[in-house]
């Protein structure tokens, strides 16, 4: 029983917390890696990005709520994605056409572009600032619960209780689905393939007549699609505030390079484990241990490695060991 | 020509109107609000409440053979020690008799030691709550009409203790003022038998807490008190808390109460309970009504307690028949506490006459005040109990 409980707590706090989380970060890792891989700059506009792919599915949301759509159980955000995606998309292909082509033409430095996808970051931090508000807004509707930590003892009788929440459900299946279509795309489709030929060998892939322009916009429009994706999820599991997706560019790309930055497959473990260090190295042990362990060795402490507050700390660590020992990431991407 | 004309005739009649001023008496008396900083909404009607009560005196005429009361405004920041320092400096440099303020604790301290003390000036602050400020030296210069975060802590021990709450575990804002009512919660309700599992602090404004409510549910206890703002962190920590199913009743401080909380939280937040700054009785309705007439929010946070801040050193004055912060200082404590005649929001009149008379007046005021130690309120407390997703007052305390 007590080992039942233990496994229990740990699923509770987390195991299921850190698998959301994990898809979250991985959705938005791949964003990350695509542009790096394909345009070879690190986009610093990316949390942005989502927060305002994110803004418009909230402000669709509310729109859809006030005209009595709903989906039942599932939240009415998921209605609303797909305008959300189509305006992120406008506003990337729009961003592109004025701000990057130029940089772009120019055969400008990655460096350079690093620096003029900050400027864009801030743009976008204010455009979203100015429409939604500083403010913390909640959208999530529907059923909140698949099962509540209080049914889930009532059952099982068991001391421990495990809350799973829909958003955190359709999180994990909405990251495999996307996962899956992202793979197959560039791995079956001949468009696929000419970006990955682009990212490749720049130059080989203009000699074989791939039009460079044509790999740029399907790379924004994935990238757009999938910051949406990422944003509307942790909004829906967590909260929306447009300082919070700045914030989540650290973890993000600390996904994205522990897994090699550049590389689609280690962006999403890197997002698993940015996740799963960040929550066990600050979660207390002590309820844990405690159910595992006799009595007599019980602990009295918390058994917490390191404070919540350190939580970004940690990516930061992770991010300068990569960095220091293996710079091209867990799955070979390109060095950084 | 024309225009030379009247600017002297303009300056003249400006200087015939100062010259008439300085002789009828007027006391002055500053207001130092942090009328911009992160509580430039509060100080709106803190500072109409505390001019309420110095038109109300003046009105009366029965100050000092008919002397009028001044208000002289002047910004605190409420985070910036340097403006509220040189501001304090200022009011004085203008000959205030009385410093009614500072509002936050940090430049309360600071106008106090650098701006009061060395210049011998009594401050009053409706207010700052901060434990600190009771044991900083104050030559008996300092009072203040708010109670201390410490009062707070005591009071939400014995609340705890009434409920029969064994252990707690207890999140506070990482702030000054969170962090200050957790130390005084925690040394409270230990002293009253209780155990603390885990004091932790969260971050506001962050988008997830289920680490933070992960760490506290590993510490377990009867009871999760929450020391934050509901707008902020607060509610996240209870929303995440309740997600886990870690805990199903919280502890909540005067932050924490609102409107807003059971709003945001649903049903679930059902039978938590805590206590805020309030006081019961005719004091505060009369003020709430006055405050209506005379067109400000008389509920507003710390309003009643600026009216009282102005009220005490006026009486005060009467009482020692001088505007000399030296006198005067010795008498706010007896026109504020028992025995005498209670005085309540606009007796102010009556109040005067009977100093005059010779006799004891106990002042209540908007606040109930009650001024214990070093001359800070007793500070009474409104029981809260959230009751069908509303904040139910269930007693005062």
């Amino acid at each position: 029983m007590d080992f039942l409980n233990a496994i229990v707590a740990l699923a509770n706090y987390v195991l299921i917390p850190g698998i959301a989380y994990g898809s979250q970060l991985a959705i938005g890792a791949l964003g990350v890696t695509l542009v790096y891989g394909i345009l070879r700059f690190s986009n610093f506009a990316h949390g942005d990005t989502m927060a305002f792919g994110t803004m418009i599915v909230i402000l669709m949301t509310w729109w859809l709520q006030s005209a009595g759509v709903s989906l039942g159980p599932l939240p009415t955000a998921l209605v609303a994605l797909p305008v959300g995606i189509l305006g992120c998309i406008g506003l990337v292909l729009l961003t592109d056409r004025l701000v990057y082509r130029f940089y772009r033409e120019q055969k400008a430095k990655p460096v350079i572009l690093v620096i003029v996808s900050m400027g864009v970051m801030f743009i976008m931090n204010g455009i979203v600032r100015f429409i939604i508000g500083p403010d913390d807004q909640s959208f999530a509707d529907g059923e909140r619960f698949i099962i509540s930590a209080r049914d889930f003892k009532n059952m099982t009788g068991l001391e421990e209780g495990l809350g799973i929440r829909t958003t955190q459900l359709i999180t994990v299946i909405t990251a495999i689905i996307v996962v899956a279509l992202l793979f197959w795309f560039l791995n079956k489709t001949r468009a696929g393939k000419s970006m990955r030929a682009y990212s490749d060998n720049e130059d080989l892939a203009l000699l074989s007549g791939i039009n460079p322009e044509r790999v740029v916009m399907l790379t924004w429009i994935i990238v757009a699609t999938l910051a949406t994706i990422a944003g509307v999820l942790y909004g829906l599991d967590k909260s929306f505030k447009p300082f919070t997706y700045f914030q989540l560019l650290l973890p993000i790309f600390a996904s994205a390079v522990v897994g090699g930055i550049g590389s689609p497959i280690g962006a999403i473990a890197g997002g698993f484990v940015i996740a799963f260090s960040e929550v066990t190295i600050t979660y207390a042990w002590k309820k844990v241990l405690g159910y595992l362990m006799p009595e007599s060795l019980e602990p009295s402490g918390l058994v917490q490695l390191m404070s919540t507050d350190y939580k970004f700390a940690v990516s930061f660590v992770i991010l300068l060991i990569v960095l220091l020992f293996k710079p091209t990431g867990l799955f070979r991407g390109q060095a950084t | 020509m024309k225009k030379m004309l009247m600017a002297t005739t303009a300056a003249a009649l400006v200087a015939t109107g100062a010259y008439a001023e300085s002789h009828t008496k007027e006391v002055k008396l500053g207001v130092l609000l942090g009328f911009t900083g992160p509580i430039e909404s509060l100080t709106g009607p803190m500072s109409a409440g505390a001019e309420m009560a110095m038109k109300e005196i003046s009105d009366s005429g029965l100050l000092m053979d008919g002397a009028t009361v001044a208000s002289m405004r002047a910004d605190s920041g409420c985070i910036d020690n340097g403006l509220a320092v040189s501001n304090g400096e200022r009011l004085i440099a203008d000959g205030v008799s009385g410093l009614i303020g500072a509002d936050c604790s940090g430049v309360t301290g600071a106008v106090l030691q650098n701006v009061a003390i060395p210049n011998g000036m009594v401050m009053i602050s409706p207010s700052a709550t901060s434990p600190g400020l009771t044991t900083m030296e104050d030559n008996g210069l300092f009072f203040r009409t708010s109670p201390s975060d410490a009062r707070e802590g005591e009071v939400m021990a014995e609340l705890l203790m009434e409920r029969g709450v064994k252990s707690i575990a207890l999140t506070y804002t990482n702030n000054d003022y969170g962090k200050g009512l957790a130390d005084a919660i925690e040394s409270s309700y230990e002293a009253a038998g209780g155990e603390v599992t885990i004091v932790a602090a969260h971050e506001d404004g962050k988008a997830d807490y289920s680490a933070e409510v992960g760490a506290l549910a590993s510490a377990g206890g009867d009871l999760l008190v929450v020391a934050g703002y509901l707008d902020q962190g607060g509610a996240g920590i209870i929303k995440a808390a309740l997600d886990a199913g870690a805990w199903e009743q919280f502890g909540l401080p005067g932050g924490m109460i609102g409107e807003n909380l059971p709003t945001t939280i649903g049903p679930d937040l059902n039978g938590s309970y805590g206590q805020i700054a309030g006081s019961e009785g005719n004091g505060i309705e009369t003020f709430t009504t006055m405050a209506e007439e005379a067109g400000f929010d008389g509920t507003s946070p710390y309003t009643p307690e600026s009216y009282d801040a102005a009220a005490l050193f006026l009486l005060a004055m009467q009482a020692a028949n001088s505007t000399d912060p030296a006198v005067y200082k010795d008498k706010i404590l007896e026109v504020a506490n028992a025995p005498g005649e209670k005085i309540y929001p606009g007796d102010l009149a009556k109040a005067l006459e009977l100093i005059k008379a010779g006799t004891d007046i106990d002042y209540v005021g908007a606040s109930a005040v009650e001024l214990i130690g070093p001359g800070e309120s007793a500070g009474t407390y409104r029981m809260i109990e959230v009751q069908d997703g509303k904040n139910v007052t269930v007693g005062y305390k």
